[in-house]
């Protein structure tokens, strides 16, 4: 199943990214960081929520259709009540509509089982918080390498 | 030295005081970068949630301890949440507090806990006030026409 619905012709569409993150000041400088980078964001305060905006929740399907706002990528925090940002990682991994899409893993924690965990379980990067543009500016380059296939 | 000059002394001489006390570090520094036209109250707005939000936290925590058996583990939770955002937002010793405040947590020590929130509240009042300070003079700048000096 093909990922892209952009057409390198018409890619002035500004990627769209999904920030989940239980808290609010978190998601408002994440938010800041991926406006900075000209991209459109939808934030969610937990991984249910996340998983409803992706449409992975129960019977909802998500249809490819053009008008859809698909979400480009996925940057969640590890740490959060409830499903963890590990559990919303693998979810999203093993969803057939939604496993192409890339994720990128945040944590205020430097714990190198955690990182690997993350990465074997397909996350493109694992990023130390408190998140930086630079960070920011990385994590778009994994977003335009995967439109561009 | 004219109105803005003055104002523009005062707010650097003002900021560089709140990094050399160690107040906020220089992730406050990276959000004061990310202001620009179209998002001018960027600080003031995390700011403002970073207060509401570590409020609400202080008093949960402050209900837990005051609880016959103390839940430390939920505790801990409330005060990690804390360290994240003061991190987030730079507030340097705010974070440092919670490191201190997260050992008593897993300690299991409710005296060690009740200092720390008492510091906790004390550090986010202080560093409120020093930070509406802050704001006033670059309102003051902006009012009298000059501009913020970056870092």
């Amino acid at each position: 199943m093909m990922n892209s619905s952009c057409n390198v012709s018409s890619s002035s569409k500004p990627p769209h990214v999904l920030a989940v993150d239980d808290s609010i000041v978190d998601r408002k400088l994440v938010e800041t960081l991926l406006k900075n980078f000209s991209c459109k964001v939808t934030t969610a305060e937990n991984a249910m929520r996340a998983l409803e905006v992706l449409g992975l929740v129960d019977e909802q399907q998500k249809s490819l259709d053009s008008t859809d706002s698909k979400v480009n990528l996925v940057i969640t925090d590890y740490c959060m009540p409830g499903m963890t940002g590990y559990e919303l990682l693998k979810k999203i991994k093993e969803s057939s509509v939604m496993k192409e899409v890339p994720v990128v893993v945040m944590s205020s924690e430097n714990i190198p089982t955690r990182i690997n965990e993350c990465l074997q379980e397909g996350a493109k990067m694992f990023v130390l918080k408190p998140l930086k543009p630079s960070d920011v500016k990385k994590l778009t380059g994994h977003l335009m390498i995967e439109e561009s296939q | 030295m004219d109105v803005v000059s003055q104002l523009q002394r005062q707010f650097v001489d003002y900021s560089a005081s709140l990094y050399r006390e160690g107040y906020v570090d220089d992730q406050f520094n990276q959000l004061q970068q990310l202001k620009d036209e179209s998002n001018p109250d960027f600080v003031v707005e995390v700011a403002t949630l970073f207060f509401d939000d570590s409020g609400k936290l202080v008093n949960k925590m402050a209900d837990a301890l005051e609880q016959p058996s103390v839940d430390f583990k939920l505790i801990d939770s409330h005060v990690h949440q804390l360290k994240g955002s003061s991190s987030s937002v730079g507030a340097a010793r705010v974070k440092n507090v919670c490191i201190t405040f997260r050992n008593f947590c897993e300690a299991q020590n409710r005296e060690g806990c009740l200092i720390c929130l008492q510091q906790v509240n004390h550090e986010c009042s202080i560093l409120k006030n020093k930070l509406q300070t802050l704001f006033r003079l670059e309102q003051q700048i902006t009012a009298a026409g000059g501009s913020i000096p970056m870092h």
